[in-house]
């Protein structure tokens, strides 16, 4: 099957965006990432390249490069580009949350606002199966699409100038998990004890951008121990391969 | 000995970790790092401390040779005035100490083979959470090699500095398509004036245009993307923004622009020159 279209623009001196159709679709995530492998196999260096939703931005270190010679390769790299899976394995990871009242300062505020109990909220939030479109805003900061309609909330009024590092968050179409201290404005309903970006571990962020994520609810006990075990560096998040 | 307003290490940025949401970080103004980085035989990305606002008091654990560049920030050795772009060779037991910012924002302090402290992920520029600290605090080391036989190709240059332009280069951004005519025009017209909003991620700007309706799905960002909010908002980014954003991206700072923003303070003015 053939590819979606792209449209290419310049973005300064030294980087490009290329832009898939403006949805929110596995399809177009999937044939962004398979541009990119063809893309790699170039082995042109100094190339940084980032994807979020319908879109993927080339940077070139430093240097400006050819815009005119750089779009014809990557058009060229786009006809060579056939749908399918991508060739890197991708996974699906199981994340810890502890739903406590502790953690999810805005749980009652959500469920009160969502006509849900507490049990349904997490049942829903559980069952979920979210891919990860992007990774960016803060280093480990996963955008997650597939949220249950039935848990769009808007985001809070005056963002928060604190939440917490692990913050499980909520906001209108989108949930997500706070991978550090940070300002913001979503509302917080759990908190996973699982660091999400370490630059001393050998990967600093496991999960990559067309992965997916569960979340399975844990007590309060559970989310000490593996609070534990993730900062002695013995924790391995559970996954399993897809597209198996 | 003692940290100024905000003094950390920075090279040239830490690259290849864009796709984890890692920002570029390294020196605001690059062309100063580069400039005292070449007084001193290092290659152009040898650490640096970068010295905003005020400056800090350092003492000298071991021999070695110095290049100011960047800010001029009435800078003494041992209490003898010491100019940007020279050479100066320091002893064990100087001490090197700031006086008051007369020009630019930040200066830069390279030292002979660049300041040795962690490269974590490819890089010794400070970023939490990357690195441990966001910058140095007082009483603070920083490691670097001893020498004490280096002959310079020129002891010292007289140069303009770059910075003293009223005036950004931009290109256009990715959303440049969604301004009206009345928005170009106050774009293109008006004098911008830097904001209290402004830091090593970003620099917000006072004045602001006509808002806008328009909505994005998340999309990327670098270093010099000029994001535009519903209110009417303009945000520079600079070496710590984020990488990704969901504002429209209507201009692209040229590179050598993003170094003439990173000598601008609270209140200076800037036009938008459209290349």
């Amino acid at each position: 099957m053939k590819s979606y279209p792209i449209t290419i623009k310049p973005f300064g001196e030294s980087a490009l965006l290329i832009e898939w159709p403006e949805q929110v679709e596995e399809s177009i995530l999937t044939d962004i990432l398979r541009f990119v492998e063809v893309f790699k196999e170039l082995g042109l260096p100094n190339w940084e390249m980032s994807v979020a939703y319908n879109s993927l931005t080339m940077v070139h270190h430093g240097e400006p490069i050819d815009l005119d010679e750089i779009e014809k390769t990557i058009m060229d790299c786009h006809g060579r580009t056939r749908s399918g899976a991508t060739k890197r394995a991708r996974y699906q990871w199981t994340l810890p949350v502890c739903y406590d009242l502790e953690f999810g300062i805005d749980l009652e505020e959500v469920c009160k606002v969502l006509e849900l109990s507490r049990e349904e909220l997490i049942q829903q939030h559980t069952s979920q199966e979210y891919l990860v479109y992007g990774i960016g805003f803060l280093p480990g900061f996963m955008y997650l699409g597939g949220l249950p309609p039935s848990l769009e909330i808007p985001r809070r009024a005056e963002p928060r100038l604190q939440v917490a590092k692990g913050s499980v968050g909520l906001a209108a179409k989108q949930t997500g998990i706070y991978p550090q201290d940070s300002p913001g404005g979503w509302n917080i309903i759990g908190n996973c004890p699982i660091p999400l970006f370490n630059p001393l571990a050998e990967e600093a962020c496991f999960v990559k951008v067309g992965d997916k994520i569960r979340f399975q609810e844990i007590t309060r006990a559970e989310y000490e121990l593996h609070k534990i075990e993730a900062e002695v560096g013995i924790y391995k998040p559970e996954n399993k391969i897809l597209d198996a | 000995m003692k940290s100024g307003f905000f003094v950390c290490i920075q090279d040239l940025g830490r690259y290849g970790y864009r796709e984890l949401g890692v920002p570029v970080s390294g020196a605001m103004d690059r062309q100063s790092v580069k400039k005292a980085n070449l007084m001193l035989g290092n290659p152009p990305d040898a650490s640096v401390l970068e010295i905003t606002m005020t400056g800090p008091t350092l003492q000298f654990e071991q021999p070695s040779y110095i290049c100011l560049s960047g800010a001029h920030m009435a800078a003494t050795l041992n209490n003898g005035p010491i100019e940007n772009h020279r050479v100066v060779k320091v002893n064990k037991g100087d001490i090197l100490s700031y006086g008051r910012l007369w020009d630019g924002f930040r200066g830069y302090l390279a030292i002979k083979g660049g300041f040795l402290s962690d490269l974590v992920l490819g890089s010794r520029s400070q970023f939490v959470p990357v690195t441990k600290q966001k910058r140095l605090k007082d009483g603070d080391t920083v490691p670097y090699e001893k020498t004490t036989d280096y002959s310079p190709i020129l002891s010292e240059i007289k140069i303009e500095d770059h910075f003293h332009k009223d005036y950004l280069e931009v290109h256009k951004g990715p959303e440049f398509s969604i301004l009206d005519d009345a928005q170009l025009t106050e774009l293109f017209t008006k004098t911008f004036t830097v904001s209290k909003e402004n830091n090593r991620m970003a620099y917000q700007l006072n004045e602001k245009l006509k808002g806008h309706s328009h909505s994005m799905l998340t999309s990327g960002t670098l270093p010099g993307t000029v994001q535009f909010t519903p209110a009417g908002r303009l945000i520079i980014l600079m070496k710590d923004g984020q990488t990704t954003g969901g504002y429209p991206r209507i201009l692209q700072l040229s590179m050598d622009s993003i170094c003439v923003l990173a000598q601008k303070k609270l209140g200076d003015g800037i036009n938008f020159r459209l290349l």
